[in-house]
């Protein structure tokens, strides 16, 4: 298989790099005070990327199955307020949280034991199956019709989620930063250090003694918390839990914006992101029964053209443009 | 007691449909590396083909499986050799991404071409019906479909064993340099094993619609169970795969008689419990990596 190495190599520099992201985010918040909607979907979309990023670019693990954790977040999230009748924001993010990491972690025990190909299969069948339990339990998650009846309460007690979104858009914005200051910590520190060089050679990590299988199930828990604030955060912003969280198309959408951005890059997620759900928004509208042609066509042209992401060919286009002025 | 032999009986139809489509992706993904996810295009490719051939232009139920098949396995070697092939070596991820996008282009280009409603064309008359053997009526559709996975496991099984080719395909597997050195093809090798994988997929397709039903989701729908397949009966493996389609089939359609309620549960119960006792599949084949 082809490796990864220049993916989360140790210098993703200085956090502040991060800042041209929420100054963007600012200025749509006032630029476009119609479409706060379409933004939140954005960043909703980012933070889900980051988990893809956290499993794959930096855990090497080859997952097609990230709805399944996505999904359980924002199931339990949405669980949370219409059976238990706790309507609080922030704890329900936490709950999404721990119910992508309880699936990843109960999942990967089994998913992780194959090779290559059997990682990636067992992990579409995972999803797969979750999605036959919402399936047959419609009478709990609404099935196809959807859970309905989640009416969060104001963030901190003040801020009510508004028709407009405008709740919604900061609330995605500072769960993105918090999620991306996690992400950014962990490949930093020393564990980040032992899980790339289990990423590159697990071989010779088993040998020195890392423990890999259980690196390897620490990281996919870690990505499932972060699938599941993603979804978490779609269900209190949407008010709504579709079964399609669930959805196999979920899983390779998600990989689709990463792999299209640059996987292992601290802006791959957001471009990948912010180019997929405006495109999306555009296609869709423009014929919603075909829009599966051109998803599908965009799928193709990722994997064939777009290995390394759209940033990696801006940035040899720059180093071309420079080499030749110079 | 007849409740369960009909169980069995069906069973075995299901189990045997699913052999013919899955037998393919299971060659394709422990002998070429590559995991196919359009795989489940090709059946329904086949399956809508005959819609067409049978079904609108009005040609013979035989002939159209003839038709069929061989455009399929033309289909598929075509692909294999412009195509898949330059990603062999690719990450998997790679593969699926590109796979999966034929998938949903294709569901999008039969709704385009036939709508998004359910598709079907009447079997011939010589199908129908029941034939009574003691206490049993037989439906002949799938006692027929039954005997005619029998046979494609047979003749896989002889050519793979018992020729010139298939020495030819297990020495490619297990040594894909040395057979060449050898003076194998093994290109040309590979094209045909991916046409007659398609090609049986296709037939394979067709044939379920009687059972399953076709609409332009169906290669979604399937994906999974014949993902399943595969690993349960250890990729690369012939004999696994049909020993893992015949279980599941027989496991499916017990589950949907005798609990309703659980659906396709005791399916997803039965995999993870295999795994942990086997992670490499009932019957691990002679796997490239």
């Amino acid at each position: 298989m082809t490796r990864m190495k220049r993916n989360f190599s140790g210098d993703e520099g200085p956090f502040w790099a991060f800042l041209p992201v929420y100054a963007a985010a600012a200025i749509w918040y006032f630029a476009f005070p119609t479409q706060l909607h379409l933004g939140t979907a954005v960043m909703i979309m980012v933070i889900f990327a980051m988990s893809i990023d956290m499993v794959l670019g930096f855990g090497g693990i080859n997952t097609l199955g990230q709805a399944a954790l996505y999904g359980a977040g924002a199931y339990a999230a949405g669980f949370l307020c219409v059976y238990a009748g706790w309507t609080e924001p922030a704890t329900g993010l936490m709950v999404g949280a721990i119910a992508g990491a309880v699936v990843a972690a109960i999942s990967g025990l089994l998913i992780l034991r194959g090779d290559d190909l059997t990682v990636l299969a067992l992990s579409i069948v995972v999803a797969g199956m979750l999605l036959e339990m919402a399936n047959t339990f419609e009478g709990i998650t609404g099935g196809f019709d959807g859970l309905r009846g989640i009416d969060m309460a104001p963030i901190l007690g003040v801020f009510a989620f508004d028709l407009w979104g405008r709740t919604g858009f900061v609330w995605a914005a500072m769960v993105m930063f918090l999620v991306q200051l996690a992400l950014w910590r962990i490949v930093a520190s020393p564990f980040g250090v032992m899980m790339r060089g289990i990423r590159e050679n697990p071989d010779r990590m088993a040998t020195i003694g890392a423990p890999v299988l259980w690196r390897r199930l620490a990281i996919y828990t870690i990505g499932g918390a972060m699938a599941g604030i993603a979804g978490a955060l779609q269900t209190q912003t949407a008010e709504f839990v579709s079964m399609d969280v669930l959805s196999f198309q979920v899983s390779a959408t998600v990989l689709t914006v990463v792999i299209m951005g640059g996987l292992g890059r601290i802006y791959g997620a957001f471009v990948g992101a912010v180019i997929y759900v405006l495109f999306q928004d555009y296609m869709a509208k423009l014929a919603p029964q075909y829009w599966f042609f051109w998803l599908g066509l965009l799928f193709l042209l990722v994997a064939v053209f777009m290995q390394r992401g759209i940033l990696d060919i801006a940035l040899r286009i720059v180093a071309r443009l420079r080499r030749g002025s110079a | 007691m007849s409740l369960l032999f009909y169980i069995v009986f069906d069973g075995l139809a299901l189990g045997m449909l699913l052999f013919i489509i899955t037998v393919g992706l299971s060659v394709t993904m422990g002998v070429m590396n590559f995991v196919n996810l359009a795989h489940g295009a090709f059946a329904m490719g086949g399956g809508y083909g005959l819609v067409l051939l049978v079904g609108q232009w009005g040609v013979g139920f035989m002939p159209s499986l003839v038709v069929v098949a061989l455009v399929f396995f033309a289909v598929g070697a075509i692909l294999e050799t412009l195509l898949f092939r330059h990603f062999y070596t690719a990450s998997p991820l790679t593969q699926v991404l590109m796979t999966i996008g034929i998938v949903y282009m294709s569901i999008a280009a039969i709704t385009y071409f036939f709508g998004p409603l359910s598709a079907g064309f009447p079997i011939p008359e010589y199908l129908r019906g029941r034939v009574a053997i003691g206490e049993f009526g037989f439906p002949v559709y799938r006692a027929a479909i039954i005997v005619f996975g029998a046979v494609v496991a047979a003749m896989l099984y002889l050519v793979i064993d018992h020729t010139l080719v298939g020495a030819k395909v297990r020495a490619a597997v297990s040594n894909r340099h040395m057979a060449e050195n050898a003076g194998v093809n093994v290109p040309a090798l590979f094209s045909v094993l991916f046409g007659i994988g398609a090609a049986l997929a296709a037939v394979g397709g067709a044939l379920s619609i009687e059972i399953v039903g076709l609409t332009p989701s169906y290669a979604l729908t399937f994906l999974v169970l014949v993902l399943l397949i595969v690993i349960i009966g250890g990729m690369g493996s012939i004999a696994g795969t049909l020993v893992a389609s015949l279980v599941i089939g027989i496991l499916d359609n017990a589950g949907k008689f005798l609990f309703p309620q659980a659906g396709a549960f005791l399916i997803y119960l039965l995999a993870f419990a295999i795994l942990l006792w086997k992670p490499r599949g009932l019957l691990p084949g002679a796997s490239a990596h």
